[in-house]
């Protein structure tokens, strides 16, 4: 099989000449995010860093980092860098508590998006022949407009299907041949069962190759969807703070890790506990810089995935690093059926809830492919009603505050006092069940 | 002309009943009337006991949630037509039931029909003027 490339100049450069833009767009960056944006001077004049400082790669390491924490306290648009008639387009994801994080674009940032995504895809084998049915979600989210620009770019056919009514996509994937799917893993598995229901034999389709990403999955799973679905499962990976899908793909000629676009994407691992960087090889937490975004560049972005680097040479060619699939977290943020959800996001609920004193637990369970979240909160005597209707209400309310905040329908169940399990007086705030 | 009810939360498993009986028997406190309201989530149990003050206090200790709320208790002849007769008042007075329960004292005579209404105030009045007994706490107990 021959690797196709998008860029096929830059993405088998040598690492030598790689490490040389890297160093001249991080010079550039540091010194462009230093002179116009407020919140990183402050840090760097309080760190003892000037751009100048930044001489060489390994200098990166003198900056400090950034943290979501960040972007929340300078919401909306406070680390943006380019005035707002500049910036095209916003997209936004969870935050930890009520407010979400916003992350902005330029018309080039848009661009670049774009061509990494058709990096990605041709990673996994599309050209401009293939009919790409897009199952991620259009809206805030960046999983379908991402996804959606880095098509029309490869100039293949997208079909913008985004979330839900499987039985119409399934339709759509016969009568119209779709050949590539972008989904999450748990939806795809979800599109294998409906064809298993309809009696739609995946061997009659076209369907080739599948581009899996926005939660964790894991290996078996995996080996699940290419054997129901009759495809190849490739892995990619992003988040809306750093660009969103397209910051690392999975090459169909290695089964492991993801390359990164490292002349977009800077990556480092570090000991989340101390802030050190690890050598190559290393398990920690990812840590990105992006080189060339315009309206919200960041540095040093602490992504709270755990991974690691491996940067030996590929089978396919590219000469850029590749990110092991994503073990974990440093924090408690639970992906749940592709949506980030925070335990202190569903405090914040409760606490707006009139009496709810937050002694509450998530539980998580994968039934069947969907993943299903429940929350647990103790009925304390405030909220407490001799009358069934009240309780009723409560809980729809709680459930509805939650499904308005996090985009995610969950089953709240009252529970007695003191029955949520705490260690050391603590309550265990989740309980995952899923097997990832 | 109130009575004081025990409301009582209850999760959807086997046995809680069970402790909140022994609990108010080994602190003799005394049920006179019982009702359990259940979902497929939780349940709620309502109890009319001879010393509220008691019972709250030793279920709160043993980790239940309890709330007190106000019910009105009706004293009806224990024959056919009986709780018809209540039920014409409140319909004729435009008040909606929350929920009720029932109980026969001892004599077996009579029943005591315990109502939950939102506007309590105005059911006594309403059943007091067609001439119902409304019993207070106290005569319950005594029953």
């Amino acid at each position: 099989m021959t690797t196709l490339y998008w860029e096929e100049e830059i993405e088998t450069l040598p690492r030598v000449g790689l490490e040389s833009i890297q160093l001249t767009r991080l010079k550039h960056l540091v010194a462009r995010v230093y002179a116009t944006v407020a919140p990183y001077r402050v840090k760097m004049d309080a760190a003892g860093i000037k751009p100048a400082d930044i001489q060489s790669l390994a200098d990166l390491q003198k900056l400090p980092f950034t943290v979501k924490d960040d972007l929340r306290d300078n919401y909306p648009f406070g680390l943006f860098t380019v005035p707002m008639d500049q910036v095209v387009r916003v997209h936004a994801s969870s935050g930890t508590t009520g407010k979400p994080t916003v992350v902005g674009y330029t018309k080039k940032d848009i661009e670049t998006w774009a061509g990494v995504m058709a990096r990605a895809l041709t990673c996994a084998g599309a050209t401009r022949r293939d009919m790409i049915h897009n199952a991620y979600g259009y809206g805030l989210f960046t999983g379908g407009l991402g996804a959606h620009y880095g098509v029309e770019r490869l100039g293949a056919t997208v079909i913008p299907v985004s979330g839900g009514n499987t039985k119409r996509q399934i339709t759509i994937m016969q009568d119209f041949g779709s050949t590539v799917l972008l989904a999450t893993p748990s939806y795809a598995l979800n599109l294998a069962d409906a064809m298993q229901e309809l009696g739609v034999d995946p061997k009659s389709l076209s369907l080739r190759v599948g581009i899996f990403g926005a939660e964790p999955w894991s290996e078996n799973m995996r080996d699940e969807v290419e054997r129901k679905l009759n495809i190849k499962a490739v892995d990619i990976y992003g988040l809306s703070e750093v660009m969103g899908p397209g910051v690392a793909m999975q090459c169909l000629e290695t089964g492991r890790g993801m390359h990164i676009f490292e002349d977009h994407f800077l990556p480092e691992i570090i000991d989340p506990d101390t802030g050190e960087v690890l050598p190559p090889g290393e398990q920690g937490e990812l840590v990105f810089t992006t080189l060339t975004k315009e309206a919200f560049p960041l540095i040093r972005y602490r992504t709270k995935d755990i991974s690691q680097l491996n940067y030996e040479r590929c089978a396919c060619g590219r000469t850029m690093v590749r990110m092991e699939k994503i073990t974990g977290r440093t924090d408690d943020m639970l992906i749940i059926r592709g949506v980030n959800v925070f335990p202190s996001q569903v405090e914040h609920v409760l606490m707006g809830v009139e009496g709810v004193e937050p002694h509450y637990q998530i539980v998580v369970n994968r039934e069947g492919n969907m993943d299903t979240m429940a929350v647990n909160v103790e009925v304390s005597e405030v909220l407490f009603s001799d009358e069934v209707k009240n309780l009723e209400k409560l809980t729809r309310k709680i459930q509805a505050d939650i499904k308005d905040l996090l985009g995610v329908t969950c089953k709240v169940q009252l529970v007695e006092p003191r029955t949520i399990q705490r260690s050391e007086g603590k309550a265990q705030r989740v309980i995952d069940n899923r097997k990832i | 002309m109130r009575v004081e009810q025990i409301a009582v939360f209850l999760e959807n498993k086997s046995g809680r009943l069970a402790e909140i009986t022994a609990t108010l028997a080994d602190n003799g406190v005394n049920i006179r009337a019982l009702s359990v309201a259940d979902t497929a989530d939780f349940g709620i149990l309502r109890l009319i006991v001879d010393d509220v003050a008691k019972a709250k206090k030793v279920l709160k200790a043993n980790g239940f949630t309890v709330g007190i709320t106000n019910v009105i208790a009706v004293e009806v002849a224990d024959r056919s037509g009986g709780l018809a007769k209540v039920l014409k008042t409140i319909e004729k007075a435009g008040l909606n039931v929350e929920y009720m329960y029932a109980f026969v004292n001892r004599s077996g005579e009579n029943a005591v029909l315990i109502f939950r209404f939102d506007e309590t105030d105005r059911a006594i009045a309403a059943l007091q003027q067609d001439g119902f007994t409304i019993l207070s706490g106290a005569q319950i107990c005594a029953l």
